[in-house]
């Protein structure tokens, strides 16, 4: 069978991934998920306290940046940058030292 | 699913909280035996995966969404320790970034969306390796299957914390119908992607699925063995 290099499946998997977050994410429903919509059905929903943090990117949207197609996949683009930096890094300190077994 | 600031009181917070580093601990010993200067590289991108298509809301009901969990995805792919660090890493800078999950209930985020799903996932997925004949092919339908079920599971995990620790009195019979039913449905849309996402690696690497590594292993000996009979 044809081998596909490990350097064109990671490609293809970071490409899909900043796709998804830096465009798709766009058309994602805006309903509340099943969490929200049980709480709101239930009468708990207002039991949630503010979030404690001004987190830069709050609500998937990139603060001062208006348009909300560019706001929302400019942070989506930034949340697969940092994510896979953190998750890439711990894997690589992590791992087992020396050639692959 | 992201449980926001407020839903649990203090002590059950702190007690996830407790729990996720107790987790997320073993998770850092557990991982050394996944990882190595191959494999490591797919756990970041296993990770961001995660993060982009936990985007995605789908609609499931009138005016009800849901997104990809991923615990059992990320477990096929990468191996469980693994990937409670990626799920980990998702969750911590969905908190600190985006607002998404209240930091106090980050440990009960880890334990709902990333321990419970990468456990049930995980183990659901071993037993139907073991049951359904040992074809890699079948790798990611045994996957989103798994994936289906750990979903649920993780609404009836949240039904129990909100037991121990919720801080609206409601009558926890409901909850539970209303969690596991609505989570059911987001469940056929975990299974989905999750199949799609595993189906693409095999069809092209299969060695670089961890969850289908063993069955191309079982395959290289049964044709070594016939070879070695020959010659000998």
């Amino acid at each position: 069978m044809r081998r596909v290099s490990f350097r064109w499946v990671a490609l293809g998997a970071l490409v899909v991934a900043l796709l998804l977050a830096g465009v798709v994410s766009h058309y994602a429903s805006s309903e509340p998920d099943g969490l929200n919509r049980v709480a709101q059905d239930h009468g708990f929903s207002q039991t949630e306290k503010d979030h404690e943090a001004d987190a830069p990117l709050a609500g998937y949207a990139a603060k001062d940046v208006d348009n909300p197609r560019l706001s929302g996949g400019l942070a989506g683009v930034v949340g697969v940058v940092v994510v896979l930096a953190l998750a890439g890094g711990l894997a690589f300190v992590v791992r087992r030292r020396g050639p692959a077994s | 699913m992201h449980v926001p600031n407020g839903f649990l009181d203090a002590p059950t917070s702190m007690a996830t909280g407790a729990a996720a580093v107790v987790c997320v601990g073993a998770a850092l010993a557990g991982a050394r035996r996944e990882l190595d200067d191959r494999t490591a590289p797919m756990a970041g991108l296993v990770a961001a995966f995660v993060f982009a298509t936990q985007m995605l809301n789908f609609p499931v009901a009138a005016g009800t969404s849901g997104h990809l969990l991923g615990g059992a995805l990320a477990a096929v792919l990468v191996g469980p320790w693994t990937a409670l660090l990626c799920m980990s890493v998702v969750f911590l800078v969905q908190s600190l970034l985006f607002a998404d999950g209240g930091i106090t209930a980050l440990g009960t985020n880890i334990i709902l969306m990333g321990v419970t799903t990468v456990v049930v996932g995980w183990l659901l997925f071993v037993l139907l390796r073991a049951l359904l004949p040992k074809r890699p092919s079948l790798v990611p339908l045994e996957a989103g299957l798994a994936a289906m079920v750990s979903v649920p599971a993780a609404a009836l995990v949240f039904v129990g914390l909100y037991a121990a620790g919720g801080t609206a009195d409601l009558s926890l019979g409901e909850l539970a119908v209303a969690m596991v039913g609505v989570h059911t449905l987001i469940g056929i849309g975990e299974a989905a992607i999750t199949f799609l996402a595993v189906a693409s690696i095999v069809a092209v690497r299969p060695d670089l699925v961890y969850g289908a590594r063993p069955l191309l292993a079982r395959r290289e000996l049964e044709i070594r063995a016939t070879a070695t009979e020959a010659t000998a």
